[in-house]
């Protein structure tokens, strides 16, 4: 026998269910007397509405995220459905499983379009580089392959150089 | 109170003191931006050691960006709560900020026309405030204050994602734009549900004065953008000002029809509100919203000059609570002392405006 509805704010048994489509996407919830009064979902002027309905699509997917955990921060699942927010820029990659379903109805698309931080990615990929070369550097010593190691060396310090970092040998 | 805050409160201000963009139904275009930085938990969840390390190297490059050179820079710990109710009534922190701990802040500019809130839900709440219908400028000068704190901060972003946020809700541009639109004749006519459910439907939200579960006293709604993923900014902003100016036009006409219909009601409605503003000695916050609200409409009208509006508008400000509470120069006053100063300040305002003139009602 299929289990009584539960209100997505409280435990009590849902009877108010609204649907609203946005943008062609469907975004429901479901309610139980008191808060659907409390949400002013009653009051006929009630803009409150759409908040509600908006949050309603960060209600997860318990299947595809369970037993999932970001490894930066510790955040699980559980602490989403308490506080609707993520724990750290990193729970985007770690829980995938939890947040890609939820984009879906969310937004116009699942991609950014628009502006980028051109300075931050810029140093991003410098700080990449530089590390991807110290390492082969490191490999290169233990291996005590000098030849590869000093060319590792010469292009650590143009690169360096080129990004107008100090060149300092460590 | 502290002089920092006492720097920020006293200066001249875009929303009040501007007069050159006031224009009909549109109060203020504002846009907001919200920012985190790699590796650094997001506010809700950072220790507040990880809070404050936030804050200190936020308001560092804050302190260096171009643009911010004059601003003020306060935590928001070190306020009272009724400096930051002020704030709040001034749209410069949210209610969400005002109420925080350790290590929220906020960087306020000379005119009030820039704030950046620091640990409120993203580390970095970047706003810009304009009087009017000016989304152009307003993008303008956020992307640039943008493009100016990132050439120091490493903000957390994903090709794929856009801008990370602590909500799903806000990722991609974590761009937030709406305009504070002023909608007496469609609240009058009972058109406004309509409104609401038609510009749902487009992916806009409509929210009252003070955002999110805020009421819309003095028929003043926020409307903004829904989504902030999938679309660059300037196709976002470009929807919601077509949507926005139907809403002007829908107004317009509504006014129009009301004056059509039934000649007398308006012009009764706000000859009372300016009557009651003159001479009353007890007015509640939302009982003033509402009576100022009326008079707006009559300078739209042309019942009372163009130049009115700047007061109106600085009023809908200065009569919210904390505001009377600070002109009395006490912290603590009950509602039936802050109703007879509100009263009080509204009476010798209101002595000053020009009574109205009906002469255009022929025309209408």
């Amino acid at each position: 026998m299929a289990s009584p509805l539960k209100c997505d704010l409280c435990d009590n048994q849902a009877t108010v269910h609204l649907t609203q489509i946005v943008n062609h996407k469907v975004h429901k919830v479901d309610l139980c007397e008191s808060c659907a009064q409390a949400k002013g979902v009653t009051d006929p002027s009630g803009f409150s509405l759409a908040d509600l309905l908006l949050k309603a699509s960060l209600n997860p997917e318990p299947s595809a995220a369970a037993g999932l955990r970001c490894e930066q921060c510790g955040f699980v699942p559980e602490d989403f459905k308490k506080t609707g927010r993520l724990g750290c820029p990193q729970c985007y990659e770690s829980l995938t499983g939890l947040v890609d379903p939820m984009l879906e109805n969310m937004h116009k698309g699942t991609h950014h379009v628009g502006k980028m931080p051109e300075r931050a990615i810029e140093r991003k990929s410098l700080h990449d580089r530089l590390n991807a070369l110290e390492t082969n550097l490191k490999s290169a010593i233990d291996a005590e392959q000098y030849e590869d190691a000093a060319k590792f060396r010469d292009e650590i310090v143009q690169v360096r150089e080129a990004a107008g970092l100090p060149v300092s040998s460590s | 109170m502290s002089t920092a805050f006492e720097k920020i409160i006293a200066a001249p201000a875009e929303l009040t003191d501007n007069r050159d963009s006031k224009c009909p139904v549109v109060l203020m275009t504002r846009i907001r931006l919200a920012r985190n930085l790699a590796n650094h938990r997001f506010p809700g969840r950072a220790d507040p050691a990880e809070r404050e390390e936030i804050l200190q190297r936020c308001q560092e490059s804050l302190a260096g960006t171009p643009g911010l050179k004059r601003s003020t820079s306060v935590r928001i710990e070190d306020l009272n709560p009724q400096e930051r109710q002020l704030l709040v009534e001034r749209h410069l922190i949210s209610r969400e900020l005002s109420g925080s701990t350790v290590g929220g802040g906020v960087v306020i500019n000379r005119d009030q026309s820039v704030s950046v809130m620091v640990n409120e839900e993203d580390h970095l709440r970047i706003q810009v405030l304009r009087t009017g219908f000016q989304f152009r400028k307003a993008w303008a000068l956020i992307d640039s204050l943008d493009t100016a704190l990132e050439q120091s901060l490493d903000y957390a972003f994903s090709p794929k994602l856009g801008y990370l946020t602590a909500c799903p809700t806000n990722l991609g541009t974590g761009m937030r734009a709406s305009a504070m639109m002023h909608l007496p004749a469609l609240v009058i006519a009972g058109q406004m549900e309509k409104v609401v459910r038609a510009v749902n439907q487009l992916g806009i939200v409509v929210r009252g004065l003070f955002g999110e579960g805020s009421d819309a006293s003095g028929s003043i709604f926020q409307i903004s953008n829904q989504t902030t993923l999938g679309e660059a900014e300037a196709v976002i902003v470009k929807r919601l000002q077509n949507v926005l100016k139907s809403i002007v036009e829908h107004e317009l006409n509504a006014r129009d029809r009301l004056l059509e219909n039934d000649p007398a009601k308006l012009p009764d409605k706000i000859g009372r509100a300016f009557g009651v503003l003159r001479n009353a000695h007890l007015i509640s916050s939302s009982e003033a919203m509402n009576l100022l609200s009326l008079v707006r409409l009559g300078v739209d009208l042309g019942y009372f000059p163009e130049d009115h509006r700047v007061g109106v508008d600085r009023l809908f400000i200065e009569a919210q609570p904390g505001h009377i509470r600070r002109r009395a120069g006490r912290s603590e006053i009950d509602s039936d002392e802050r109703d007879r100063l509100r009263a009080e300040q509204l009476r010798c305002e209101f002595a000053k405006f020009s009574s109205p003139g009906y002469n255009n009602l022929a025309d209408a």
